[in-house]
Formats: structure tokens, sequence, C-alpha cells
């Protein structure tokens, strides 16, 4: 009876922890991959231990360009697609205007239209306008800022929304004036929000192959490289690019952790 | 990366304190200016092109250009020449959406309420496939779903599969992609949902003499379906239109209807029967998800 009861008070724990190690089985295999070293040209499989990947991470020709590509353009996507859905978000929460229920609509459909018929619009519209030999970068650039913006709407207002508005009063009757206000105040106090969308946009960037695929010209990215060699011989480097991406990912989210951390002992 | 997904579904969690009042004025206009004018030219205006190309006369090509005869037909084509990858697109985007919801939902209960101080550890473990590439990770199930890997000789093993069985190039390998693929999109609505419920609702149930079977069909189910809902239509949608685990872990016999958008757009240039298929897919997206939301009850997501 005892043992029946443990178990029903554990089952729920042990069923989420298989779930989560069918979520890490992947990312496992990644970093296990990035030290393989393959018997054929077409294995997939793990045939040996070896370092040449990691010391020779550049090797397969075009992929550290690719990466230097998709790097570009996520920076760039995130830079644009911050900050205009930032002044999107504060015109949402601290201002009248007409339209509001359009305007919500406008942002929430790129978020529930499936990537495919978004890449196919953006290529019709281009093909049209008699821009289709010249996509590349600059495609990319417009499409991910698009893509993204929905996203920096939602999490910036969850943040701003959030927000006590007294402190802001506060600061006011203490005689400060509204872009004091606002900077030394609201501002501080909505950044994670920011700085949570920036990174958001970024991985939404940097991963992207659907709507990329479509639109890039002749330019590659760093999924469409992989893609690309899918269909051929795969480099096992693609799994050192891996292994790093989730070293840095790792680290934000540690440094992120421990700066709560501070704020919590702080306080 | 994409902590800042988990902060943006736990973020709306908890009381919201008084909002400053609305501001009047053209301030509102301006900020909003720039970000909508950017998604009426590069969403809403290619939408509307997208569907003008498809009604495109069908025997124009892209160096000719194409004469807008209000081809109707185009749409009749696609649907009989592409029957089997559209209903494949459904069937699969629906069975993996039915497994997610199946493994996300003790996972998303546990980190709710089972976790204690291991819930930050737990969310940051749900959101840890996005930190790494989309498609090296799905190149990393055809190394674990290989011919010689320990996941078929196991099933080989247990009589499951034939001794000549394999997953790879199999529906079964494509699905378990896009349930693998999606499964975050579940687990943190899901999570969201369950989150708020005030724990003495159950209790209340319990002190009612209500088993915990029961308790958690008439109050802990009811009161997740928000997320519930949201979870399966975050996960339906991309999976109904995603065509990389079909070309990276499935052969041409598993292909969606994206295989057949991208190759009808890059390789075959036939734009009006290319874009006849996208909003194709569209529609029957939107047309799914309205009655979805109906029967499921929840309209104010929307």
């Amino acid at each position: 009876m005892r043992a029946g009861r443990w178990l029903a008070d554990h089952v729920v724990m042990m069923v989420a922890m298989l779930v989560l190690l069918y979520m890490f089985l992947p990312i496992f295999f990644v970093v296990l991959m990035s030290f393989n070293d393959p018997a054929s040209r077409l294995s997939y499989e793990f045939d040996g231990f070896t370092l040449n990947n990691w010391l020779d991470p550049c090797g397969p020709s075009g992929m550290c360009a690719s990466v230097v590509k998709s790097l570009q353009i996520g920076f760039l996507a995130t830079l644009g697609a911050t900050v205009l859905g930032t002044l999107v978000a504060f015109a949402l929460v601290r201002h009248r205007f007409r339209g509001r229920a359009a305007t919500s609509l406008l942002i929430f459909l790129p978020m529930a239209t499936p990537e495919v018929v978004m890449g196919s619009s953006l290529l019709a519209l281009f093909t049209s306008a008699g821009l289709s030999g010249t996509l590349g970068f600059w495609s990319i650039l417009v499409a991910h800022i698009m893509f993204c913006l929905s996203f920096v709407v939602v999490t910036v207002k969850a943040r701003l929304a959030g927000l006590d508005s007294s402190l802001e009063q506060a600061a006011m009757d203490l005689y400060a004036t509204e872009s004091q206000a606002f900077w030394r105040v609201t501002f501080p106090l909505v950044l994670p929000g920011i700085v949570a969308a920036a990174l958001l946009s970024f991985s939404l960037s940097f991963d992207d192959f659907i709507i990329t695929n479509l639109n890039a010209g002749q330019t590659t990215t760093f999924p469409m490289y992989v893609w690309g060699v899918a269909r051929k011989t795969v480099p096992m480097q693609i799994n050192v690019i891996g292994t790093l991406m989730l070293i840095v990912s790792i680290t934000i989210v540690l440094i992120g952790e421990l700066n709560n951390r501070r704020r919590a002992a702080a306080r | 990366m994409s902590l800042a997904a988990a902060e943006a579904a736990g973020g709306t969690v908890g009381h919201e304190p008084a909002a400053p009042p609305r501001r009047r004025g053209s301030g509102g206009y301006l900020l909003l200016l720039p970000g909508m004018l950017w998604l009426v030219l590069f969403f809403l205006v290619p939408t509307i092109q997208l569907v003008a190309t498809s009604l495109y006369d069908p025997n124009g090509s892209l160096d000719a250009g194409y004469a807008m005869t209000w081809s109707f037909p185009n749409y009749w084509n696609a649907l009989t020449s592409f029957t089997a990858p559209f209903l494949r697109s459904l069937v699969y985007a629906a069975v993996s959406t039915g497994l997610a919801l199946l493994l996300a939902y003790p996972l998303a209960y546990a980190i709710a309420f089972k976790s204690g101080r291991w819930k930050n550890l737990m969310l940051v473990a749900v959101i840890a496939p996005f930190f790494t590439s989309f498609l090296v990770r799905t190149l990393a199930w055809k190394s674990i779903l290989s011919d010689n890997g320990f996941v078929v000789n196991v099933l080989q093993a247990l009589h499951i599969l034939g001794p000549d069985g394999r997953l790879l190039a199999t529906s079964v390998a494509v699905i378990t992609g896009l349930t693998y693929n999606f499964l975050p999109f579940m687990v943190l609505p899901l999570y969201a949902s369950l989150e708020k419920i005030d724990l003495r609702l159950i209790e209340a149930s319990k002190d009612l003499y209500a088993d915990g079977f029961t308790s958690f069909r008439k109050v802990t189910l009811p009161l997740s379906m928000p997320g519930l809902v949201a979870g399966t239509l975050l996960t339906f949608i991309p999976a109904a239109g995603d065509y990389i685990n079909a070309e990276l872990l499935g052969t041409p016999k598993q292909y969606m209807i994206g295989n057949v958008i991208d190759s009808l757009f890059l390789v075959q240039l036939d734009y009006p029967m290319a874009a006849a298929c996208s909003v194709i897919l569209m529609l029957a997206i939107v047309a799914m998800v309205l009655v979805y939301v109906r029967r499921a009850g929840t309209e104010e997501l929307l």
C-alpha cells in the first residue's frame, strides 16, 4: 500500500523525466557526433572518437562563411525588430489610438501563419516587383525583421503591462521631468523584457530555414548550408557549430540566472 | 537562447498591477508607425500578392511574365495533383500534435506542481532544444534512428521491428521528428496555464470526496484548457507547414505540402501552382483553427 502511494506521488515526475530525456537525446547526439570519426562518407553512426572536427572547425568549404552570414543577419534583424517592436509595445500599453483591434490582429497573424506561407508570399511579392534577381542579404533581413517583430511586441508588452506605474508617479512627485522619469525609472525596469525579446529574435533569426530558403537568392546562411550538405556528405563539423551554439546559450542563461540571484540578494 | 520564450510564457503569470492611464494624442501613432508599416508592407501586402499569384494564368512563365486571368481552376489542379502531400501534412501534423500533448501534459504538470526548487532548471531544460540549430538537431535524429543504432536494435530484439525493419525513411521517423521539434511549444503554454490554477480548488474537490482522477478530469483539466488550446495550435500550425523533417528523415514518399511548395517555387518555377498550394494550406489551417477554437469554447484566445 505504501509503495503504491509512493508510486502515485512520483509517477508524474518519472514520466516528466522520461519526456525530458526524449528532448535531450538529440542534443546529446549533436555533442557526441562532434567527436565522430565517420567510417564512410554516408555514415550517420558513431564510428570512432576523434578531435579532428574540433581542431579544424572551418574545414568544410563554405561552412564558416555561412555561419558569419547568419551572425550578421541575426544581429541586424535583432536590432531592427527590437527597436520597432519595443516602440509598438509602448504604444499598445501606454497610448490611446484608433484601430487597436486591427493592430493586435496584425501583430498576432504572423505568429499563427505557417512559415512556408509567409515565405512564399514574400517571394511572390519580390518577384512581382521585379526584384527576384537581386534577392539575397537584404531580402533575408527584411523577412527576418518581419517575423521577429511580433515576438518582440508580445515579450516587451508582457513586461511593460506588469510594471507598477506608482514607481513612475513617485519619480514625477519627486520633481523628475517626464524624460528623466522615463530614462531613469521606466526604461531600466522594462530593459529585462527588451533583452529577452532581443535574445529571442536572435535565436529565431539565426535558426530560420523555411522563410530564408525561399527568399535567399544566392546567399547561404548556416541552416541553408546544413540543408545543402544533408543531401550529400554531412561534415561532422556542423555538430561542432551546434555544440558551440549550445555552449554560448548555456552561458547566457547562467549569466541571466546569476544576475537574478544578485538582484534578489541585493533586495 | 530562447530563455526569452519561457519568460514570455511565464511572464504573463501572476497579478498585474494597476496600469498607468493611457495617454491621448498623436504620440501613439508615431510609435506604431514604423513597426506596423513593416508588417503591412512585408506581411499583409505579400499575402495579398500570394492570393493574386495563385490566380495568374498558369501558361505564363517567370521570364515572360504572368497575366492575371482569375484562373480559379489553379486551385482544383493543385488539390488534385497534390492530394497525397496535402493529406499527409494534415495527418502528420495531427498525429504529432496528439503525441506532443500526451508527452507535454505530464511534463508541464510536474513542473507546475511537483518540481519545487527545481522549477527553473526544468523550465530551462524544456527550452534547451532551442539552444542548438533546428537542422543540426533534426540530423541528429538521423543518427539516433539509423539502421544499426540502438533504437532499431532494441526494437528488433523485442520483435517489434522485423530483422530488416527500419525506422529511418519512414512515416515514424518524420512524425518522431515533428513531435520532438515542436514539443516545447506545447509544454510552455500548458505550464503557464497549470501554474495559474488556484490549488485550493483542487483541495476543495478532494474535500468533496473526488478521487484523484475525478478531481483531475473535473477541475485541473478544464482549468488548463486555455493552455491546451494554445499549445495544440502552436504545435499543429508549424508542423503542418514544416518540410524539414520530411526531407531529412523521410523520402519523397513522406513528402508534405511544404516540400511541394518549396520545389514548385524554387525548382519547377511554377508560381501560380505554388501560390495556390500555399493559399490552400493557409485556408485549411484557418478553417480548422476556427472550428477547433469554437469547439474548445475558448474564443477569447484569438
